[in-house]
């Protein structure tokens, strides 16, 4: 495959990559190596996971981060309540041996799959690590373990190891500098806003109901929306829902008055919803 | 371009690249290399991505990415570069006094009372003899977290039923139950710094950037400078060496000893950091002396964004320890409703005091 064929592929199933996400994505399946993405919110780093995992018709596994996760959140963990059930089962049973109840005890049955167990286990895959920036230093230090060996040891249980690596995107969103020994083992793209065309193929693309005008109109406005100086200026996710909102109230043309009673599905704060208004920008 | 002249081609742009400042190891020339195993070596775009995608680790780096490329490679039929606002590379500034060397090897044998004498002097006032004494005492403070709570749990007396070690009990006995139960756990509290090196903070910008420093090798910590602009120097605070760090940091700082605009450059950083995470539920400390040359009703604003993002939000003015002090400078008169609490820190021992208050925040 080549960066062209995986664009094709991405067009496909309604995800517009410019050439250097394009071939970002070509180099990590090729390579095996982690796709690691920063950008602004709202640049479709998450989505593009997601489009991966549908253009490639894969299963996408997302591990979600925050402050505080650890290895029984991310890689597996016991379920000890059907444990307790099933030691109970067994001495209402009769006489129970020791050993024999721990061995039945510590068993693939009783184990929970995490995101990244769950991962290694389905491989090929795509694995979506979103946000890990959120996560703290020591489970970085863990993920690129996982991510190294493509492989996991369970005391109680052995080695899992993925038969084929699955196909890992990163995403941060730069809150906090991560880890160079993470980065230097992924492929690093930082993503920018799209450029005005590729957005409103965007739109049109997601909402075929949407016409070249509208898609036009409200693809400018998010773009002027992001030059004012928002507390949160608006991603591709927005003027995604922005977009949705006047089709579903069955506005042809983003006016004043249409923008006004829609501004909420792309701006977040009373600040910025303020700034807008008087800037007239989102009504022009 | 094909075999050997081709690799020996692209590890010299890579050399090129490392010495444009882009820190690029063996690993990430190894992987660039590698590929273009996978792209067309003829094609420039193909080289262009491979190379950003492999070599680049921040957004600081594409500008001089493009720049290298551009120079090695000539411009060619490469994609135009993407319209970034990735942070300028920053121009050397003298923040340190000299180049960063260590100064002489401090006399040990300092009366117990000189160093006394120090902690409670101004550092605007110290002799450069003490100042150097000052940065040795500096590396002596130990600084301790503030602690949150974490989501992992010990063994404890009281507190939540542990199944997991119940269970193991269960087994290991044969007891019918004997229930074990654990607690949650604490982990440190992030910590940033705002350290404002205008003009008028000069006789201090050193010793609290060093300050700094020692906070950064104990305790997650955020540092940025204030000045006309915003300056990240986390990074280059984690180096061990202080007089390294310190320089590092001097050379990133493009505005030291300029005006100061808190209102604009606290925004810059809430914008930026603070409100993505680095502020939230962290403990934020602003060393500035409050003289506000821009718009005090946009600081104010401002403090009132970050006072409901941070945990606590400490000020520490090194005028607030003077005799007759009152804070009335439009800066700091207008932060003073949304602070936690307002501090001295113009001794060693107002920075030990700042370093307590910090820990029980």
């Amino acid at each position: 495959m080549t960066p062209e064929e995986l664009a094709d592929g991405l067009d496909r199933v309604g995800y517009l990559p410019d050439p250097g996400l394009a071939t970002a994505a070509h180099l990590a399946l090729a390579m095996h190596r982690p796709l690691f993405c920063e950008g602004e919110p709202g640049t479709g780093k998450t989505s593009l996971a997601h489009a991966l995992a549908r253009a490639l018709d894969l299963p996408l596994v997302r591990l979600q981060c925050h402050e505080g996760i650890d290895a029984s959140q991310a890689l597996y963990d016991w379920d000890f309540p059907r444990q307790l059930l099933h030691l109970r089962a067994l001495e209402a049973a009769g006489p129970v041996d020791a050993e024999a109840a721990e061995a039945s005890l510590y068993t693939r049955r009783f184990l929970l799959a995490r995101p990244l167990l769950e991962a290694l286990e389905r491989a090929p895959c795509v694995l979506l690590v979103d946000e890990v920036d959120r996560a703290d230093d020591e489970f970085e230090a863990f993920l690129l373990e996982v991510l190294d060996e493509n492989a996991v040891t369970i005391p109680e249980l052995g080695r899992v190891a993925a038969a084929t690596p699955p196909l890992v995107v990163l995403t941060s969103n730069r809150t906090r500098e991560v880890h160079d020994a993470l980065k230097r083992r992924c492929l690093y793209h930082w993503l920018e806003h799209p450029d005005l065309a590729r957005e409103v193929a965007i739109l049109r693309r997601r909402l075929p109901g949407l016409t070249g005008r509208l898609a036009g109109q409200v693809a400018a406005a998010a773009r002027r929306l992001r030059e004012l100086d928002l507390l949160k200026p608006p991603g591709v996710a927005e003027s995604l829902d922005w977009a949705a909102a006047l089709l579903a109230l069955g506005r042809e043309e983003l006016d004043a008055e249409a923008a006004a009673v829609t501004l909420g599905a792309v701006l977040k704060y009373r600040e910025d919803v303020q700034r807008a208004l008087s800037a007239g920008v989102a009504g022009r | 371009m094909t075999g050997a002249g081709a690799l020996t081609g692209l590890v010299g742009f890579a050399h090129a690249l490392r010495h444009a400042g882009v820190a690029c190891g063996p690993e990430r020339v190894h992987a660039f290399v590698r590929a273009l195993d996978h792209l067309d070596l003829a094609r420039a775009d193909h080289v262009y991505w491979a190379g950003r995608l492999a070599l680049c680790a921040e957004p600081g780096d594409l500008p001089r990415y493009d720049a290298a490329f551009t120079a090695w490679f000539g411009d060619g039929d490469r994609p135009a570069p993407p319209r970034g606002r990735a942070p300028r590379p920053g121009r050397l500034a003298a923040l340190v006094d000299g180049t960063g060397r260590p100064g002489p090897a401090p006399d040990l044998r300092v009366a117990a009372s000189d160093v006394e004498v120090l902690r409670r002097k101004d550092i605007a006032d110290l002799t450069p003899a003490e100042r150097r004494h000052l940065r040795e005492l500096l590396a002596t403070l130990r600084p301790v977290p503030p602690r949150r709570r974490a989501h992992r749990r010990r063994p404890a007396r009281t507190g939540r039923l542990d199944a997991r070690r119940t269970l193991r009990g269960m087994l290991a006995t044969g007891e019918p139950v004997r229930l074990a139960r654990h607690r949650r756990t604490h982990r440190p509290r992030r910590v940033v710094l705002l350290i404002d090196v205008s003009g008028s903070m000069k006789p201090y910008a050193d010793a609290l950037l060093r300050f700094a420093h020692v906070v950064a090798r104990a305790v997650p910590v955020e540092v940025c400078t204030l000045g006309t602009r915003l300056t990240r120097v986390t990074r280059q605070l984690r180096r061990r060496d202080p007089g390294q760090a310190l320089a590092a940091a001097a050379r990133a700082v493009p505005d030291h000893e300029g005006g100061t605009r808190l209102g604009e450059t606290l925004k810059a950083f809430l914008d930026r950091w603070g409100q993505r995470g680095a502020a939230r539920g962290a403990v934020v400390v602003i060393c500035s002396d409050g003289w506000e040359r821009g718009d005090p009703a946009l600081l104010a604003a401002q403090l009132a964004r970050l006072r409901r993002l941070a945990h606590r939000v400490l000020w520490v003015n090194p005028h607030a320890g003077h005799d007759g002090y009152r804070p009335v400078q439009s800066g700091i008169a207008a932060a003073l409703p949304h602070l936690d609490r307002l501090l001295a820190g113009h001794s060693l021992e107002t920075l030990h005091a700042l370093l307590e208050e910090v820990r029980l925040a």
